[in-house]
């Protein structure tokens, strides 16, 4: 199939060799079936030369189906490039015996592939012969040797025992006055879990290791057999501040596997609700960065817009976190004219509240002293990191995929979205994208309210999804771009839903940006990122 | 300075009054769904509507049940021609400190129609050695056990200027060696069962547990599983249970306020 995309064309000659090409699994899309797992870090080499990043890793366990192996998936995107990128994946995909699956790991060559091939270890059993940081992730101590939570054999309601287990193995950092610092899983704050491990010389940390996954609720098994409309409410409460991404990124895969067409109006709701997330997101981010900076009166009001916003979205979908509105097939709830009042009315007030506290936060010297020059992620580790969203764009990366991978209403020209970059890297630079993004998102807002068509709010969805096919989607939530693949099984319910989260790809970064900081300014950093646990560790 | 003082002036006091005055509920807000008393008893939803399994019995069964304390709150059951059968209530003062209260049961009535049984009544006041010590202030270390952080989300809306719970003398501490009891979110995940355990035991005695959200109270969305206990209840005694997915936050505070003994329990 000629596809008019430049950058498959120029890679098809230097794939083909690998594997045999075919469209995937949208209808641009190229899939490259890899004839052997060796020629992997090959073939990561070619994407990584024609400017292509990872975007997500998906294995599944076929073994009880025709093919009988293991499939790893790595999906890549165009990264780098004159904007807008092309709305394309580019997947490697490779099949591996399922009584010995192992295949080379890329994670030296790609470091975003860290995280993913650690998870696949531990949820498939899959060995990634090489990787340079061989320790469990997902799973934690006293977890029995040989079981794979994601393997089809597995019983998801059983619960095996905690085995004795020997101390995790911290990286250690040796030397005259370097001392440990060990913070969490529990914080002092009401703040999710996770354990930080600083090796500290006075002030200065020389080394951040964060360990995650302890909110690892099993959300992948547990949606899988499920039909989409019962899996859609697991979805929808992977985290709680990122709901509408996380509902519309799932619903966007399956409409895509159901070849549903979804109305006019509802994409104009569900991107209503999009905005509105990022808002409040943004919005009470800015509150908590004066908290983090203890500026008292910007914690105040960042958390007073936040509050104003919540309630406004619970006067539209009858819940604070916006769940309930959107729906596979479309959306649940309609605008009245006096929701469309109140949301314009929302974005006067967030606008004028927002510009006082940023001209206060700019006026003070000892708020912006805390934010100049703190935790600095340089632009070449956020791409070598394959960071998204606002923590990338304050480095300089020009991605959104709002714009690179339009979803919901975004392909319509007045939505056009005006992507907000940054150069610093630093906790300044994160909290100006926020802002100009706020700004941006209140622009929308009033364009969506002042021109949404008419039409019916939802497309009939069938019961059971056409069987074995994929669908995957990318939507740009608060905390960049969040990439959902989804699989339907020989039934046509939920055979495998996997979700790369944002935060899930920028937290690796924190302990990079946290390497120019000092340890009482960790919490300004962490707070900047602003990264949730929940959907991370699902 | 005195600009950021005028603007605090001009803005006036956004407190709301809750408990004193009662909760503002916007029309779209999706409370506990109940089966409507005098409805088709046969005609109710079936189990297989509700996506977090509160719903059980019925087909057969001379008894139904939504397990208010499990729902999610998506108004699944109250939509289309079953729904009919099914109401959302608009009260957002529902914790308990007897699980079984959050289970709205009714049975089949002689002509077909649903009747509904009473909840049984509260437990007698909350523990004279609790209120003794504790007094009717609370100081609450917060513990995510493995939440979505909406309901963590919620708690921190509490502090912002609308809500203020310090006004009642309720606040979040930095240690559960400070703390009056542990305020917990999340169904505990088993990378968490430990942490959980070593928090409450490190709060001096008495001390409270109070499970906030659906996932605390009953594992919610979540269930049991190989990384779920399924709710806090299964691995710490829990004293109050705040149901919603997540809870307002009046209806948190009201919680809160019922572990200190300081409000009345509904059908007290």
């Amino acid at each position: 199939m000629a596809s008019p995309i430049p950058i498959l064309e120029g890679l098809r000659p230097r794939l083909a060799s690998l594997g045999a090409l075919e469209p995937g699994p949208r209808p641009d899309d190229l899939t490259v079936r890899l004839g052997r797992a060796g020629d992997l870090p090959a073939a990561a080499a070619e994407l990584g030369a024609a400017g292509l990043a990872l975007a997500t890793l998906a294995a599944t366990d076929d073994e009880a189906t025709a093919d009988h192996d293991l499939k790893v998936r790595y999906v890549f995107e165009p990264a780098s490039g004159p904007s807008p990128l092309p709305d394309v994946f580019v997947t490697l995909l490779v099949s591996l015996d399922p009584g010995r699956p192992e295949l080379p790991s890329i994670s030296a060559q790609v470091p975003a592939a860290s995280w993913h091939e650690r998870e696949a270890r531990d949820l498939f059993g899959i060995a990634f012969a090489g990787h340079p940081d061989p320790r469990p992730l997902v799973v934690h101590d006293g977890w029995p040797k040989g079981l794979h939570p994601l393997r089809k054999g597995f019983d998801a309601s059983q619960r095996p025992p905690v085995e004795p287990a020997e101390e995790f193995p911290h990286l250690l950092v040796e030397g005259e006055g370097v001392f440990e610092v060990p913070v969490g899983p529990i914080h002092a704050g009401i703040i999710e879990p996770g354990h930080f491990r600083f090796s500290t010389v006075g002030e200065s940390v020389l080394n951040l290791e964060p360990r995650l996954f302890y909110t690892h609720r099993g959300l992948e098994k547990r949606i899988e057999g499920l039909a989409v409309d019962d899996g859609f409410y697991v979805a929808e409460r992977i985290c709680g501040v990122c709901s509408v991404s996380h509902a519309l990124g799932f619903c966007e895969a399956s409409e895509q596997i159901a070849g549903v067409e979804v109305p006019r109006r509802a994409r104009f709701l569900r991107t209503i609700a999009l905005e509105l997330e990022r808002l409040y997101n943004h919005v009470g981010d800015i509150g908590n960065l004066s908290a983090g900076a203890s500026y008292h009166y910007g914690t105040s009001a960042g958390l007073r817009m936040k509050e104003a916003l919540q309630q406004l979205g619970e006067a539209l979908a009858g819940n604070r976190f916006l769940r309930g509105l959107v729906a596979p097939g479309g959306v649940r709830l309609d605008l009245t004219a006096g929701l469309a009042r109140a949301i314009e009315a929302a974005a006067d007030a967030t606008g004028e509240a927002l510009e006082s506290l940023l001209e206060r936060i700019e006026n003070n010297p000892t708020v912006t002293d805390r934010l100049d020059t703190t935790g600095v992620l340089p632009l070449e580790d956020a791409i070598a990191l394959g960071v998204t969203g606002v923590a990338a764009r304050a480095s300089g990366v020009d991605r959104d995929a709002r714009r690179d991978h339009p979803h919901a209403a975004y392909a319509s020209e007045r939505l056009a979205v005006t992507v907000a970059t940054e150069t610093d890297g630093d906790v300044h630079a994160r909290m100006d994208v926020r802002a100009v993004e706020a700004r941006e998102s209140m622009r929308l807002l009033r364009v969506l309210v002042g021109s949404l068509p008419p039409g019916p709010l939802h497309a009939a969805m069938p019961a059971a999804l056409p069987p074995w096919r994929v669908g995957l989607s990318s939507i740009e939530s608060p905390r960049g771009a969040a990439i959902h693949w989804l699989r339907s099984d020989a039934a046509g319910r939920i055979d495998r839903y996997h979700l790369r989260s944002a935060s899930y790809a920028n937290w690796p970064a924190v302990p990079v940006a946290a390497q120019s900081a000092i340890v009482p300014d960790f919490p300004l950093v962490n707070k900047s990122f602003e990264l949730c646990y929940s959907c991370t560790d699902r | 300075m005195l600009t950021a003082l005028l603007r605090s002036l001009r803005t006036g006091v956004v407190t709301i009054r809750y408990p004193d005055e009662p909760a503002a509920i916007p029309e779209r807000f999706r409370g506990p769904p109940r089966p409507r008393p005098g409805a088709a008893f046969d005609a109710l939803p079936p189990a297989e509507v509700c996506p977090s399994g509160a719903i059980s019995g019925g087909t057969g069964s001379p008894r139904y049940a939504i397990d208010l304390a499990r729902c999610i709150r998506c108004g699944r059951c109250a939509e289309g021609e079953a729904g009919a059968g099914v109401e959302l209530g608009r009260e957002v003062e529902l914790a308990a400190r007897d699980r079984t209260r959050l289970v709205a049961t009714v049975e089949r009535g002689a002509d077909g129609r649903v009747v509904a049984l009473p909840p049984p009544p509260p437990p007698a006041e909350v523990a004279e050695r609790v209120r003794r010590t504790l007094g009717r202030s609370l100081h609450l270390r917060h513990l995510d056990s493995g939440s979505c952080n909406a309901c963590d989300w919620e708690l921190t809306a509490l502090l912002n200027p609308v809500y203020d719970v310090r006004r009642l003398g309720v606040d979040f501490v930095a240690s559960p060696r400070h703390a009056d009891g542990v305020i917990v979110t999340g169904p505990v995940t088993r990378n968490l069962e430990v942490a959980v355990r070593r928090t409450w035991e490190a709060v001096p005695e008495p001390r409270v547990v109070i499970a906030v959200g659906a996932c605390a109270t009953s594992g919610g969305i979540v269930g049991r599983g190989y990384a779920s206990a399924g709710g806090v209840g299964e691995v710490l005694p829990v004293d109050v249970f705040i149901p919603g997915c997540p809870p307002r936050p009046e209806a948190i505070i009201y919680g809160i306020l019922l572990a200190a003994g300081r409000v009345r329990e509904r059908g007290a």
